[in-house]
């Protein structure tokens, strides 16, 4: 099997997942080759053939131009497996590349055997397998699933393509300023999910993290509704963190509130629903209604 | 304008789920259904374009089982103007590339200026149908979409990246976007709106009429994944299990004393 690895770099720096992809290569014995677009003197930590687009010709995000040149990648290389990262580059580009060839495409890998491939569904409560049907596909590889490798030195072969008309144009990065709470440091986290139900509930949960000498973590969807704070998200899109101790309170699960807590040391779920995917990291699972049980935690830790 | 928005009806995740027969996908009976969380936002945001733009047009599209044009309406209610049902009874065994080729065959003579969609469904989760359709409409694409905001002649919106940080982007008409969580906040439908719904046009088309694509990929089987090894399960008083976590934190912690 032979795959090519489609690389990232932002904001000129090469992204950690990409490693990722070489790791998961490595994995299951595939050959390998990556595509990146990146400035011209980057320092890529791989051994194989990198075909190098430059940056600051064809810009670190130009879907029209970076197809093109996947495509043309593609066409040197005939790999079977054409794999990005499940990023947000992966969703704007693999699949306009899978359209484009007609090729089957597979979405947030996690797991490879024989041909079929492992996928989570209804927000990581069931793992799916998934083959595809034609000879080549076009695969996205969930963040974290698969131990990153980077070593070596590449041989380097640049593309270039000439122009491309764009129907997407890059106008700039807008950096979300960093205020408010440092949970990278925090050695107990006692974080908030939609599942306690409304803002004035989180009172429960600050006690708790008070009582505990903790911080207090979110999921998104208490962000995006504004019951805390952006520096309160934890996972993909808020901070990563490795406290020793995490109590999820009322939070689903999602691969990616996982990907941002995995690392946690002890891992405490509260959850009504005993389904939950938190079951697979919480070393304890409470099986109870967040509301009712977190107050006679706290009552109880008190008073011990 | 005449935009499209693409909804699908999925179960509340905090169902009980359980395995179907077939073992490929979950049971789909005893289920309460809503409309993709993703796909609220998508009907918001079209909403808003279409009230912002005069003389515009919202349809709103559900493929599956007679139970999806109960998300059809709810977009009606919210102020889209008609709804057309694809009607599919096997829809979850239908691959995103037909579905998209479904979408793409209808579309295609609509000359649709845009496309809104989720990011992503929460039961299939694929984050395919919409670059999928952009490919074979030929329409430009923007995924992860956070921000939105209808220029001359083009959109401004701004993607979500990792890591706090966003990219701000114009995109060319036609286009397809696909919208992410806290893009807006979705309103709810008055009730004069959800009487005014029941009369707006809600048309139903087989799905064959429309599909003509092959399958790409194969569906196995549907399982649950394992429990973190070791993991212990208290169910039970709340009292109790409160002075039993307290005796683990204790015994397994170094942060609890
Ligand atoms: C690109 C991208 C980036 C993302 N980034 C992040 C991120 O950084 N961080 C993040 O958290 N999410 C992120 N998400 C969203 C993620 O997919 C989930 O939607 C989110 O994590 C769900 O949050 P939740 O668990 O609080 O809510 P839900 O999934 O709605 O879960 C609520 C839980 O509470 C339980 N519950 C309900 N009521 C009670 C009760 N009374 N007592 C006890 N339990 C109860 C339910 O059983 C359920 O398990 C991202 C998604 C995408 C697509
Ligand atoms: N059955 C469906 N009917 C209408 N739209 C759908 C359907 N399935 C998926 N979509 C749209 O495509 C987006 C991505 O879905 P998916 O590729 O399944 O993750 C969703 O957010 C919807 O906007």
């Amino acid at each position: 099997m032979k795959a090519l690895l489609i690389g990232e770099s932002k904001q000129g720096k090469i992204e950690d997942s990409t490693y990722e992809l070489v790791g998961f290569a490595k994995q299951f014995g595939m050959e390998s080759a990556m595509f990146i677009v990146a400035k011209n003197d980057s320092q890529i930590a791989y051994d194989g053939k990198v075909y190098l687009a430059d940056s600051d010709k064809y810009k670190e995000y130009n879907p029209d131009a970076h197809k093109k040149l996947i495509e043309e990648a593609i066409n040197k290389e005939n790999p079977d497996y054409i794999i990005f990262s499940h990023s947000s580059y992966g969703w704007d580009m693999a699949f306009r590349v899978a359209a484009d060839l007609k090729v089957a495409p597979i979405s947030e890998v996690v797991d490879y055997k024989d041909g079929t491939f492992v996928v989570p569904c209804c927000n990581s409560k069931f793992r799916r397998e998934v083959k595809p049907k034609t000879d080549k596909a076009v695969l996205t590889l969930q963040g974290g699933a698969f131990n990153p490798v980077a070593e070596g030195t590449p041989q380097i072969e640049t593309l270039d393509i000439g122009d491309v008309e764009p129907s997407v144009e890059f106008i700039d990065y807008e950096v979300q300023e960093k205020t408010g709470v440092d949970l990278t440091k925090a050695e107990i986290i006692v974080s908030v999910g939609r599942g306690v139900g409304k803002k004035e509930n989180i009172e429960f949960e600050k006690e708790l993290a008070e009582t505990l000498g903790g911080e207090l973590g979110a999921s998104r969807p208490v962000v995006d509704s504004e019951w805390l704070d952006q520096s309160h998200q934890v996972g993909t899109t808020g901070q990563t963190v490795a406290p020793k101790l995490y109590v999820a309170c009322g939070i689903s699960g999602a691969i990616q509130h996982l990907a941002g807590m995995k690392k946690s040391g002890f891992v405490v779920a509260i959850n009504k629903d005993k389904d939950a995917p938190i079951g697979e990291v919480a070393d304890v699972f409470v099986v109870a209604d967040v509301n009712e049980f977190v107050p006679i935690l706290t009552k109880k830790l008190k008073s011990a | 304008m005449k935009i499209l928005v693409c909804v699908k009806q999925v179960p509340d995740m905090e169902s009980k789920f359980k395995i179907d027969s077939s073992s490929k996908w979950y049971d789909q009976s005893d289920l309460v259904y809503k409309i993709n969380e993703y796909d609220e936002y998508a009907a918001e945001e079209a909403v808003r374009l279409k009230e912002k733009v005069s003389g515009s047009e919202l349809t709103v599209l559900s493929i599956g089982p007679e139970r999806v044009k109960d998300v059809i309406r709810k977009v009606l209610a919210m102020g889209a103007d008609k709804g057309i049902h694809i009607l599919d009874n096997e829809e979850h065994l239908k691959d995103p590339f037909q579905k998209a080729s479904a979408v793409a065959e209808y579309a295609k003579s609509e000359n649709f200026d845009i496309i809104f969609t989720g990011l992503q469904s929460q039961d299939r989760g694929s984050a395919q149908l919409a670059p999928l359709l952009a490919g074979m409409l030929n329409y430009s694409f923007v995924s992860t979409v956070v921000a939105f905001e209808n220029k001359d002649g083009y959109v401004e919106v701004a993607r979500e990246l990792e890591g706090g940080l966003r990219a701000k982007v114009k995109v060319k008409l036609p286009a397809v976007v696909a919208c992410q969580l806290g893009l807006n906040t979705p309103r709810y439908p008055t009730l004069p709106n959800i009487m005014k719904a029941k009369r707006k046009e809600l048309k139903t088309v087989n799905i064959d009429e429309l599909l003509k694509a092959e399958p790409l990929v194969e569906t196995g089987k549907v399982y649950f994944p394992e429990r973190k090894a070791g993991g212990i399960v208290l169910e039970g008083k709340a009292d109790e299990m409160a002075d039993e976590l307290i005796k683990i934190l204790k015994e397994k912690t170094q942060v609890v004393k």
